[in-house]
């Protein structure tokens, strides 16, 4: 699903800040990406997501050179991939309910096609009752169950969480967690970005991909 | 939350108890009120304004140019000149005579001598005796606006048969008419393009900064999937709603002046410097064609204004998402 092959990023004419990054996710893949902070994960995401072009190296995404792909391939790409954001990316101005069902609205779907799907949705990661509320007034959990829903809304092949537990507290953790989980076995790829160990420690059969110091550790 | 992850089932019922149907509609993506958004608007206000004022006095202008040549056009005067031996009172019915037989000629009146001294009076002043100067007499040629009038002709045998008449059809007047009227219509079209220049220059920084305070959104909108097309279309509606009001309180305004001109004009007019202004200017109406036009460009702005965002955000996305923060 996922390639890098001897990835490099600098910006500008600084050092690299990730160095000859190699790996593969592949299909049906539950992984955590970790780190101490500034060690370069959401940067790592961020190319996974093409929203960043290497400064050396391959990235395939299933199966096609990100480096060939013009911007139609890359947005049909992204619209099979689910993203969690560190800082949620709920937009503000528009319901829970619109924020959930935006990854369809933008593919200019009919909104009564897709209204009983997110609606159930909602209901499953228990916004149910908060689906017609603004982003503003959410709890923390509440935003990150939110973003997750609006994830996981495409049914995507991989989904890329950056810190998805880092706002709420253990309890809710470890519920998402299991969400991820369950998402997992549904026949979803998943990345984890997390530094939190004792979060890690609870899903010890998980792949782990370790940034220090610019490069890249598997532990498989 | 442990339950299994739902799946897709168009048959399934929505919750019925969300009745209000404005809950489930589409919110533009683009925050629609900023003071950003507000600030172009009365810009785009204050520049359709303006262009409309201009397109405006230009069209009365020309309707006022073509008004006066059409009438000046249709007279000709000819002028007998007092010469020493020459009965001139003679030779004015003659060459009145000498017009009205011609085609194309529908009447030809000689002023008398004392209409002929009122018409020195504006120079002279009234009350004095004009009777011993060398005053020359009028014959008023007024086309019948059917035929063609040979005005060579008409010079030629007037030159033979009257050798102190002159045929004066106004080439010149009307021909300086024309050079001022291009003039103040070209000045005009020069005053509408740089308020265009202005206005889209203005559109074109307002999308920029509505693009980088943004910023986050677009980006979301990337992420999940949003192509290039979709959110510039997102701006365009914006900015063609921003437009929409701006064009519409702008070109709102200026046929609201050009209404009260109007009217102010007809109650002017029965003043004399009224019916001086006027026999030189016109009405000064701005017809149904005149307030159409003025709403077409209030449209005509909004489009453009839409337009132009559309294409900026569209040529401004391609490495908007991929440029490291």
């Amino acid at each position: 699903m996922v390639r890098f092959e001897n990835v490099g990023l600098r910006y500008g004419m600084g050092a690299e800040i990730l160095r000859d990054i190699s790996f593969d996710i592949g299909p049906r893949t539950f992984q955590f990406l970790t780190g101490p902070s500034g060690a370069g994960k959401t940067t790592l995401l961020r190319l996974i997501l093409l929203a960043l072009p290497p400064t050396r190296g391959l990235i395939t995404l299933f199966g096609e050179d990100s480096a060939q792909l013009d911007k139609d391939s890359i947005t049909a790409l992204r619209r099979k991939v689910g993203v969690v954001f560190q800082d949620f990316r709920l937009l503000d101005h528009l319901t829970t309910y619109q924020n959930v069902a935006l990854p369809l609205r933008v593919q200019e779907r009919d909104e009564a096609n897709y209204r009983a799907e997110v609606t159930e949705l909602l209901h499953w990661v228990g916004l149910g009752e908060r689906m017609h509320v603004y982003p503003p007034v959410l709890s923390g959990g509440e935003k990150q169950r939110a973003a997750i829903a609006r994830a996981l809304i495409m049914r995507p092949e991989l989904l890329v969480a950056d810190e998805p537990t880092g706002n709420v507290d253990p309890s809710l953790a470890r519920r998402l967690m299991r969400l991820f989980l369950e998402l997992h076995k549904s026949g979803t790829s998943v990345v984890i970005a997390t530094h939190d160990l004792a979060l890690m420690d609870q899903f010890d059969g998980a792949r782990r991909l370790v940034l220090g110091d610019g490069r890249l550790h598997i532990y498989d | 939350m442990s339950d299994p992850l739902p799946t897709a089932s168009p048959a399934s019922t929505p919750p019925q108890a969300e009745d209000n149907e404005d809950v489930w509609s589409d919110t533009p993506l683009v925050p629609p009120e900023s003071v950003a958004g507000r600030a172009l608007a009365i810009v785009i206000a204050i520049m359709t304004f303006l262009a409309a004022l201009t397109a405006g006095f230009a069209l009365a202008l020309t309707d006022a140019s073509q008004q006066w040549r059409g009438a000046v056009g249709l007279e000709m005067t000819i002028q007998v000149m007092p010469r020493t031996g020459r009965d001139i009172e003679a030779d004015a019915a003659k060459a009145a005579e000498i017009a009205a037989s011609f085609p194309g000629v529908g009447e030809a009146r000689a002023f008398s001598r004392a209409q002929s001294e009122e018409l020195l009076t504006p120079w002279l002043g009234a009350g004095l005796d004009l009777s011993q100067l060398p005053a020359p007499r009028m014959i008023v040629v007024r086309r019948d606006g059917n035929g063609r009038l040979d005005e060579i002709a008409l010079r030629a045998t007037l030159d033979a048969a009257l050798p102190n008449a002159v045929l004066d059809n106004h080439g010149a007047w009307m021909q300086r008419l024309d050079d001022m009227a291009r003039v103040v219509v070209g000045a005009a079209i020069g005053i509408f393009a740089l308020v265009l220049t202005a206005m889209g220059l203005a559109v074109g920084f307002a999308t920029r900064g509505a693009m980088a305070g943004n910023r986050e959104i677009i980006e979301a909108l990337h992420y999940v999937g949003a192509a290039d097309g979709f959110i510039a279309r997102q701006f365009q509606l914006h900015f063609l709603a921003l437009g929409l009001r701006g064009g519409a309180i702008g070109g709102g305004a200026a046929i609201a002046l050009f209404v009260a001109l109007r009217l102010l004009s007809r109650r002017w007019a029965t003043s004399a410097s009224g019916e001086q202004a006027e026999a030189l200017f016109g009405s000064f109406a701005l017809g149904w064609g005149g307030i159409a036009t003025i709403a077409a460009l209030s449209v005509g702005v909004a489009l453009l204004t839409g337009f132009m965002s559309r294409q900026i955000v569209y040529r401004s996305l391609g490495d908007f998402s991929r440029r490291p923060k």
